[in-house]
């Protein structure tokens, strides 16, 4: 997941400048180590699981997203000579054949293509969704707030893994769809925690500094809350790709998510799980992957929180 | 606490409204209608269908009277289950999905709950670390891969138990189901009691308690057992939500008749007025579930008192 960890240690620089205050000189005493961001690095890198998980997830990017570039065979390549065919290395398919005959490897290479690029977009949507949301209502205050807030707390009761299939079923499966529905399901916790860090941050001294210069309401919250909020965002934001990933192979395990010729991990398990008493690797082979990815994810989100939680430190 | 009730009854209402304006409105502008088959109807026949199911009047007042219906638990005309109402079609599948959730929370409650306080005690043992990785696994494995995983080995390769179907909630039929749709919570329980309990043991009245000299088991479970359930507690209410939305995959995996597979089938039939019903009957389930979560956890906690 390299396009996981890549926002993550641009905006840690970032993080950096704008926390000193609103006034650009920047003070030429504050050493380069004491950023939060490099902290943070420095004690992801003492946790021994968080970087073999950041690695693996690396690796696994590189090959869904170069693998089948490389691979003999295409996502729908029929070979007519295997049907179902065992994992093996003569006949060229490393992890079997499906029930027609596509090649295993490459199929599930799509399917972390697509998984993956579904976590990237609809984790995209639900952080633009959810920092704007809460920085505005926890910026606003007063009476806005409360009705922003109050929405939230409606929008968490609902029953929204039934919206989505029910929109699912009504605009028919579309991956566009997928990304801006799991998107716009996954934003409300972001919401609450950038409203909460707003809160806090707006009596700080360089706010009012920056009401007196005259700055802009939504200048304000652009460029000095919102950068501010990141650390706890970007904890959530690693707990968020692993929701998202289980939660397009959940839809595409019943048959709601991405079309045929694509193809996603969960669309890949529910056919194994129909062949599974004669050809188990259909099953095991993208439910491995599927579990290696979530596992990491989640050794990697328990890293990064308590690398930026400052509770711990 | 009667105030705090309707409060919360009060945010419940526009909660269901908009879920049941939504679902409405949606399949509304979903292509194809209850009376499109394979035979395409005489257009007299068809207006005559649409007459009787109201389906010829101006659409607020069919959503009025969607409502006015619904008010007396009437969902409609399932599309694709011709003979039966959707409200049938619920009140079939209810108690099966019930007896099946019903189980799998009582299970991850029954295993969670010791886990996390044993994980706890023996904080940084080797038990410690084997409770939690298992607990991760629970986690990053989906139930829709465990749930196959458990059919193949247990009802395919070793034979000790059906593969699926529901047999009348014979307990042989339930047993895996059930494990497959509490392992996560299992999870989540699990290392959710245990950080509260271990918060919970380094606070000063347990060390009052034990000062005082009473034994180790009376100090956890006369004094930490309570405070340390209360996350678990207010954590109840996504669990079930969790069962609820599991369930849809599990009964579709095991092939049990309950409300998830009718939710599924309607799903990929199209069959509307069935998907849209048992979204508002879940819909209604959760908000009530959770309802009844919160006021239970002002009885566990002396602190909470819901009168402001």
């Amino acid at each position: 997941m390299t396009t996981d960890t890549t926002p993550y240690s641009s905006d840690e620089r970032s993080t950096g400048l704008p926390a000193g205050g609103p006034n650009p000189p920047a003070a030429p005493d504050v050493k380069p180590g004491d950023s939060l961001g490099r902290e943070a690095w420095r004690r992801l890198k003492q946790n021994k699981a968080a970087m073999a998980s950041l690695v693996i997830l690396i690796v696994m990017a590189i090959i869904c997203v170069a693998g089948p570039w490389f691979m003999p065979w295409d996502l729908d390549e029929v070979d007519w000579e295997a049907f179902m065919a065992e994992p093996s290395l003569s006949s060229g398919h490393l992890l079997g054949t499906d029930a027609n005959g596509r090649d295993l490897l490459t199929r599930t290479l799509y399917g972390g293509r697509v998984s993956l690029s579904v976590a990237l977009v609809a984790t995209v949507v639900s952080l633009v969704i959810g920092v704007l949301y809460g920085a505005i209502s926890g910026y606003v205050g007063g009476r806005v707030d409360n009705a922003m807030m109050r929405f939230v707390d409606i929008m968490y009761s609902l029953p929204f893994m039934f919206l989505v299939i029910l929109l699912m079923v009504v605009f028919g499966r579309n991956i566009f769809l997928i990304y801006a529905a799991i998107g716009a399901v996954e934003w409300l916790d972001m919401a609450r925690i950038v409203r909460g860090q707003t809160l806090g941050l707006k009596r700080r001294e360089f706010i009012e500094a920056a009401h007196a210069l005259g700055v802009k309401g939504s200048t304000i919250v652009t460029r000095h809350l919102i950068p501010n909020a990141l650390g706890p965002v970007i904890v959530y934001v690693t707990l968020t790709v692993p929701k998202v990933i289980l939660l397009e192979s959940f839809l595409s395990f019943l048959g709601l998510g991405v079309q045929e010729p694509l193809t996603s991990w969960g669309v890949l398990i529910s056919e194994g799980k129909d062949m599974m008493e004669t050809a188990p690797w259909m099953l095991l082979v993208p439910s491995l992957f599927l579990a290696v990815t979530l596992f990491c994810l989640n050794f990697l989100g328990d890293g990064l929180r308590d690398a930026l939680d400052p509770k711990t430190r | 606490m009667l105030s705090y009730t309707l409060k919360r009854l009060a945010l419940a209402i526009p909660t269901l409204l908009i879920v049941i304006t939504i679902s409405f409105f949606l399949m509304r502008v979903a292509p194809g209608g209850p009376f499109d088959g394979e035979r395409q109807l005489p257009p007299e026949i068809e207006a005559n269908l649409k007459a009787a199911y109201h389906l010829d009047e101006p659409l607020p007042m069919q959503y009025l009277r969607y409502m006015g219906n619904l008010l007396q638990g009437d969902f409609g005309p399932s599309f694709k289950y011709k003979d039966f109402s959707v409200t049938e079609l619920i009140v079939q599948g209810f108690p099966v999905s019930l007896e099946l959730g019903f189980w799998a929370i009582l299970l991850a409650l029954a295993i969670g709950l010791p886990l996390g306080v044993i994980a706890a005690l023996k904080r940084n043992s080797s038990i410690d670390y084997l409770v939690m990785s298992i607990a991760l696994g629970g986690i990053a494995v989906p139930n829709f891969v465990i749930a196959p995983l458990l059919a193949l080995v247990f009802g395919v390769l070793l034979a000790w138990l059906p593969a699926g179907g529901w047999n009348g909630g014979a307990w042989q039929n339930m047993l895996l189901p059930v494990i497959a749709l509490s392992i996560q919570q299992i999870a989540y329980i699990a290392r959710m009691m245990r950080a509260s309990m271990i918060e919970i043991l380094s606070s000063h009245f347990i060390r009052t308690a034990r000062a005082k000299g009473l034994s180790e088991s009376e100090v956890i479970w006369r004094h930490a057992m309570r405070p340390a359930m209360l996350p678990v507690v207010s954590y109840l209410g996504p669990a079930i939500a969790g069962i609820i939305t599991g369930s849809v995959v599990i009964e579709q995996i095991f092939g049990i008749p309950g409300i998830g597979r009718y939710f599924v089938q309607g799903a990929l039939n199209r069959d509307y007025t069935l998907v849209m019903g048992t979204v508002v009957f879940y819909g209604a389930l959760i908000v009530l579930l959770n309802l009844i979560v919160d006021l239970l956890y002002s009885v566990l906690d002396p602190q909470i008192r819901y009168d402001d």
